[in-house]
């Protein structure tokens, strides 16, 4: 014990010296926060729109004022003529055009239906799908609006039935895009910061030949093991602390769940990432060599299938299963779970189970393979 | 209770189809400083690291302060101490944070680390600079610490791998002082080098070539011993050119240059110094001087390496 206690401080000393490492381990995750927070969301406001309004009475002219109140949508362009739309999408300028014919305000006045056309740069189909939605909806709207008028004008006694849905969403009621990716961030720097700078930790001694200088020393396997993990799950729970704090206190997202049992889920988490950073030390000859593994075979294919940037129920089936591989995926569920909906363990007591299966193979494999390179 | 401190038997190491080393034995008496001789690659490193428990023979077994370095790795460890080839203390580290961390893997106590630091300090001349982060310190400094970090346990046996490698030669020399005091003090020192200036000052010596042992005895032994012929030692105007007039001439048993200076060993030494002012005047080499020494130990080993790569051949 008082061995592993030794390397321990030996290990935050260094930490402490490599002002580079030190500010990777601890402001990285903030920064990372701060930036994910603030740019990886899909809400979308303010689409530049071009109008060609052909029709120019009052009546398309409060048409239009619907998009611009709704807050989703700017003009950023008025043209005459259809054919100028062209020009615009295709040099970004705009991503959706509304085109209002000629007799626009003819039809609506004679009880016809009038028609107008969208068109959107499926160049980025996300964007251009909500773009359409946004604009769906308040054609919509604006045409019930028209209905319930003239039904009101003519004074009809029969009211024409209709269908209004009334939609409440649960746990993200605003449907704020960042409440959803800030508890996914969390998961991110705890992979990245423990499964890094375990791997590079270990491969900087033997790249320096003090690993060498600790083989001969009476150190046991075990307490060499412990010594190098504690001091990154130690920097984990300090990460995970302060990510919480930012996320709560700065983004204000909504923190339902229990502090405690996502400190001890994120323990089964670490589990796979330190013993995938033990693996990559076990493979790696140089620091970068071990930067390259880590990104390239973990860090990109956990987070591509994790569920964190794309959902998972939009995969092709195949490739829905090869996700239930990545350990990330349960600990994403996990997080995300506890900040929005606030469950507890018996929600989440498969996914739990799921991590400390991956957990305690990971981990054995990757000790094993490094007690064999020990000698 | 055995005089002998290490002991090795017919000890292999293979890496894949390489014999790295091939099947050695040799003693080493306590209290003896030995020396390890060879040129890089000879296998000298991979014993070293043998004995120490860092790698696992392929073969064969050897007893380190009477322990067993296949089935007793932990006890040859805590009885060790080991100073890589690589300088491997913790540069980001001060020299007082270095050796209390050693001291503490060691499982020294408190009060022992804090003796033996002031210890390390006086011996490796770095009083007053405690707090100095190692990477800052010159050559000869930090080998003396890193010495110092392996030796805090006061180990009875103590392995040094080319120790002097890169150090500036007042360096060297007080280095060779501290293992000169260590030794008296009853330490077994096992150290490997290839300075062959340094290996006049091993008791006994061994020298390794493509990982078996071609020669074994004290520095005075092996000089008298394996070379029976006179070696003359011969300066001239262009020593490549007399290089080559000088190989394989019926008289001449070897000829190898040292520096701007040629050592032939002849048959005969009146003979040899005859020939040689005919060959050069004839050739219109100018002859500087011509006089018989004492072989040195390098002219030694050349020797047999010479036979070494002929036997094999």
């Amino acid at each position: 014990m008082k061995t592993i206690i030794h390397i321990i401080k030996k290990e935050f000393l260094q930490i402490r010296r490599d002002k580079r490492m030190l500010a990777l381990s601890i402001l990285a995750p903030v920064i990372q926060l701060v930036l994910l927070g603030y740019a990886a969301t899909t809400d979308i406001r303010d689409i530049p729109m071009l109008l060609v309004n052909q029709d120019r009475s009052s009546v398309s002219r409060e048409f239009v004022n619907q998009f611009v109140n709704s807050g989703y949508f700017v003009i950023k362009e008025t043209v005459d003529s259809p054919n100028q739309v062209d020009e615009f999408i295709d040099n970004g300028h705009v991503w959706l055009a509304l085109i209002i014919p000629p007799d626009f305000s003819k039809n609506i006045e004679s009880g016809k239906v009038a028609t107008v056309q969208l068109i959107a740069d499926g160049s980025d189909a996300n964007s251009a799908n909500i773009s359409i939605g946004y604009a769906s909806q308040i054609i919509g709207r604006y045409s019930q609006a028209i209905i319930l008028n003239s039904s009101v004008r003519a004074q009809m006694q029969t009211k024409p039935g209709k269908v209004v849905p009334e939609v409440r969403v649960w746990f993200n009621p605003e449907l704020k895009s960042r409440n959803f990716m800030v508890p996914g961030v969390l998961a991110m720097v705890l992979m990245i910061i423990t499964m890094t700078l375990t791997s590079l930790a270990i491969v900087k001694e033997r790249e320096n030949g003090t690993f060498e200088q600790l083989i001969v020393t009476p150190i046991k396997p075990y307490q060499l093991i412990l010594g190098k993990l504690l001091p990154f799950v130690i920097i984990g729970a300090i990460d995970v602390a302060l990510v919480l704090v930012v996320a709560r206190f700065w983004f204000v997202v909504p923190f339902r769940g229990s502090v405690l049992l996502i400190f001890g889920l994120s323990g089964l988490f670490v589990l796979t990432t330190l013993g995938l950073g033990l693996f990559v030390s076990t493979i790696s000859k140089t620091q970068q060599q071990a930067m390259m593994t880590a990104q390239f075979f973990f860090f990109m294919p956990f987070i591509f299938f994790s569920g964190f940037t794309f959902p998972i129920e939009n995969m092709p089936q195949i490739i829905q299963y090869l996700t239930y591989i990545i350990p990330l995926r349960y600990y994403i569920v996990i997080v995300r779970g506890i900040f929005l909906k606030g469950v507890g363990v018996a929600e989440l007591w498969t996914q739990a189970l799921a991590l400390l299966i991956f957990g305690v193979a990971i981990l054995t494999l990757s000790v094993m393979r490094f007690r064999k390179r020990l000698g | 209770m055995s005089q002998i401190a290490i002991d090795v038997q017919n000890l292999t190491k293979h890496f894949g189809k390489f014999k790295a080393v091939d099947n050695i034995n040799f003693t080493v008496e306590k209290g003896e400083i030995f020396g390890f001789l060879g040129a890089n690659g000879a296998g000298k490193s991979t014993t070293i690291r043998m004995l120490c428990g860092i790698l696992e023979p392929t073969e064969g077994t050897a007893k380190v302060g009477g322990y067993d370095i296949n089935t007793q790795t932990e006890l040859v460890k805590l009885n060790i101490g080991y100073m890589s080839q690589k300088f491997s203390l913790y540069e980001d580290l001060t020299v007082e944070e270095n050796i209390s961390f050693f001291g503490g893997v060691y499982g020294l106590s408190a009060d022992r680390i804090r003796d033996r630091a002031k210890w390390v300090m006086e011996m490796a001349g770095l009083k007053g600079r405690e707090k100095s982060l190692t990477k800052t310190l010159a050559g000869g400094w930090k080998q003396r610490l890193a010495l110092g970090c392996a030796i805090l346990h006061e180990p009875k046996i103590v392995f040094l791998d080319e120790p002097t490698s890169g150090v500036d030669p007042i360096s060297r020399r007080v280095f060779w002082e501290l293992i000169n005091q260590l030794s008296e003090q009853g330490v077994t020192i096992l150290v490997t080098t290839h300075y062959l200036d340094e290996a006049e000052y091993c008791n006994d010596i061994i020298l390794i070539n493509a990982g078996k042992i071609i020669a074994n005895g004290s520095p005075k032994i092996l000089k008298s011993r394996q070379i029976t012929y006179p070696i003359l030692e011969v300066e001239a105007s262009d020593v490549v050119a007399a290089m080559e007039l000088l190989r394989n001439k019926p008289w001449v048993v070897e000829v190898s240059l040292f520096g701007t200076y040629i050592h032939a060993g002849v048959r005969k030494e009146e003979e040899g110094k005859i020939e040689i002012q005919k060959l050069f005047s004839d050739s219109g080499i100018k002859l500087k001087r011509i006089e018989r020494i004492v072989p040195s130990l390098e002219d030694v080993f050349l020797h047999l390496l010479e036979e070494d790569s002929k036997r094999t051949k």
